[in-house]
């Protein structure tokens, strides 16, 4: 049986209709998964979460109880923080969260530093690291105390 | 022509078999056949993981009548079970050793396929499938662990999606995705949760499949030593009943090993996770991910000009491909024999994993 041809509007080359029938069929089912996956892989990518809002925290905690040589953690929005009072008396905060792989640090009485424990990471007072796998230092906040009370906002 | 059946069970039989077509599978049972040789032993391994799998998804299934998927009830509900059902405690406790075993003797599986050499053609799709299996389960071991929301889950589960966020380029959108937003929080738990109890057992199913599917085309491998020796004729039993009622005793053990740990050593629950607390001291994954673990530990903070992470991410994954190529480049020789170099690297990473794994119980 003779296929009936015509001719290819960009190429104008004769196409058979079995190939168009083909093509048709290929490209119908092709845009059909891409119709199916499309959706389902964007409806798995969460949406943008909003930057955290929170410029600046005043913390439950007063200077008088934060003893030399301890740390707390706090909450600066949603991200935990770290406030630290050196052994010389100096109040510090910095984000909590380990620049290694995001392990939230503690203060570490007895080498008077910040400690990680998951991977043994450590930085220094001044939340620079020292020691171990982490490759940045701990973001730093600026801490002001205002009557006993302890403000800490974004640097 | 066959005589007509007499019995009650015969007649039944063959009323079924009228509806269902069974006799059809008869020829297949019997062409089943498993080989006998000093190696054996290595053959009932994947029948274990099998028979592993069924219990985790028995236990699993009968955990989520209780189980709350969400971070203000997950630990409470996993509590609940633990403290006030009936035997709440024992099929968790099941769910939990079972899971170890399972990945224990995966890992024995693996080896021996690879030290034997099970992966020579035509089986590369076996080894295929087999690493995807493998892949997959330790995606349920990742996953489940966070369910129950306590201190340990949640830190491991930070510290193992921060390792996707290291990939050059797209890390940080996977990471993304993979924790449902930029930190582990409840939508990381739901996600997880959807992964553990019906994505991941879902394709564990149909690589299963796969797998044994695979297995009952070609047969079992039969070791290339003992092929040599034997010159082709190795001594075989059906694998139904005489295979199979050697499995049956396997499985029984393993279950009797698994129902005395649970009873002897249940299931921890530890504390419930808390997003704004330190880490604690003495953090560790489970035993599975301690060689990693381990190894980023010594890592520096930066090699060769790129983060130390980032650095092991990349030579994890780049192994995990040479892995994944072995059947292609464990070529055999012209005379059939196969040099000595992967067996040496079977070793050395069986070496590896074993020393980094004590280094990383004992730190």
């Amino acid at each position: 049986m003779s296929e009936s041809r015509s001719v290819s509007p960009l190429s104008g080359e004769p196409i058979s209709r079995k190939r168009f029938i083909d093509w048709l069929l290929g490209t119908t089912i092709g845009g059909l998964i891409i119709a199916v996956l499309y959706p389902v892989a964007s409806y798995l990518v969460p949406p943008p979460a909003g930057e955290s809002s929170v410029n600046s925290v005043t913390l439950d905690v007063k200077l008088a109880d934060l003893k030399p040589n301890s740390g707390q953690i706090f909450k600066f929005g949603n991200e935990p923080g770290l406030l630290i009072r050196t052994p010389g008396g100096d109040v510090r905060a910095f984000s909590a969260v380990c620049t290694h792989l995001g392990c939230i640090v503690q203060y570490d009485p007895a080498h008077q530093g910040i400690w990680c424990p998951c991977h043994n990471g450590r930085y220094s007072l001044q939340g620079a690291n020292i020691s171990g796998p982490p490759p940045k230092p701990l973001t730093p906040y600026a801490v002001n105390v205002r009557g006993g009370e302890i403000v800490v906002s974004k640097a | 022509m066959t005589a007509p059946p007499v019995g009650r069970g015969e007649r039944l039989w063959a009323w079924v078999d009228a509806r269902l077509g069974l006799s059809a599978i008869t020829p297949l049972i019997r062409k089943k056949r498993v080989p006998v040789h000093r190696h054996s032993i290595w053959y009932f391994l994947g029948g274990m993981v099998l028979f592993l799998f069924i219990l985790q998804v028995c236990t699993g299934v009968l955990m989520l009548f209780y189980y709350r998927p969400s971070a203000n009830e997950a630990f409470d509900s996993v509590q609940f079970m633990m403290t006030q059902v009936k035997f709440g405690w024992l099929i968790r406790s099941i769910h939990v050793w079972g899971a170890n075993l399972m990945i224990f003797v995966l890992f024995i599986h693996l080896f021996s396929v690879w030290i034997l050499k099970a992966y020579r053609a035509p089986r590369e799709f076996t080894w295929f499938s087999g690493l995807g299996l493998l892949g997959l389960t330790l995606g349920l071991g990742f996953t489940g662990y966070l369910l129950p929301w306590n201190t340990l889950s949640y830190f491991a589960t930070r510290v193992g999606t921060s390792m996707a966020t290291v990939i050059p380029g797209i890390g940080p959108f996977v990471g993304r995705v993979l924790r449902s937003g930029n930190d582990v929080t409840g939508a990381t738990l739901t996600r997880f949760y959807a992964l553990h109890t019906s994505v991941l057992p879902g394709l564990v199913f149909l690589f299963l499949a796969l797998h044994v599917l695979l297995v009952q085309q070609h047969g079992m491998s039969i070791p290339p030593g003992v092929e040599r020796k034997s010159k082709g004729k190795v001594r075989s039993v059906p694998f139904v009943p005489n295979f199979l009622l050697h499995d049956l005793i396997g499985w029984l053990i393993a279950l009797a090993t698994i129902a005395a740990l649970a009873v002897f050593i249940p299931a921890e629950l530890g504390k419930k996770a808390d997003m704004f607390a330190s880490a604690p001291a003495g953090i560790k994954p489970e035993w599975y991910f301690m060689a990693p673990y381990q190894t980023l530990k010594y890592l520096p903070a930066t090699l060769l000009g790129i983060p130390g992470d980032a650095f092991g991410v990349i030579v994890g994954g780049v192994l995990g491909v040479v892995f994944l190529l072995i059947p292609f480049l464990d070529k055999p020789r012209p005379d059939g024999t196969h040099r000595p170099v992967w067996r040496t690297v079977a070793f050395a990473t069986l070496a590896y994993l074993i020393v980094f794994t004590y280094l990383g119980l004992r730190s």
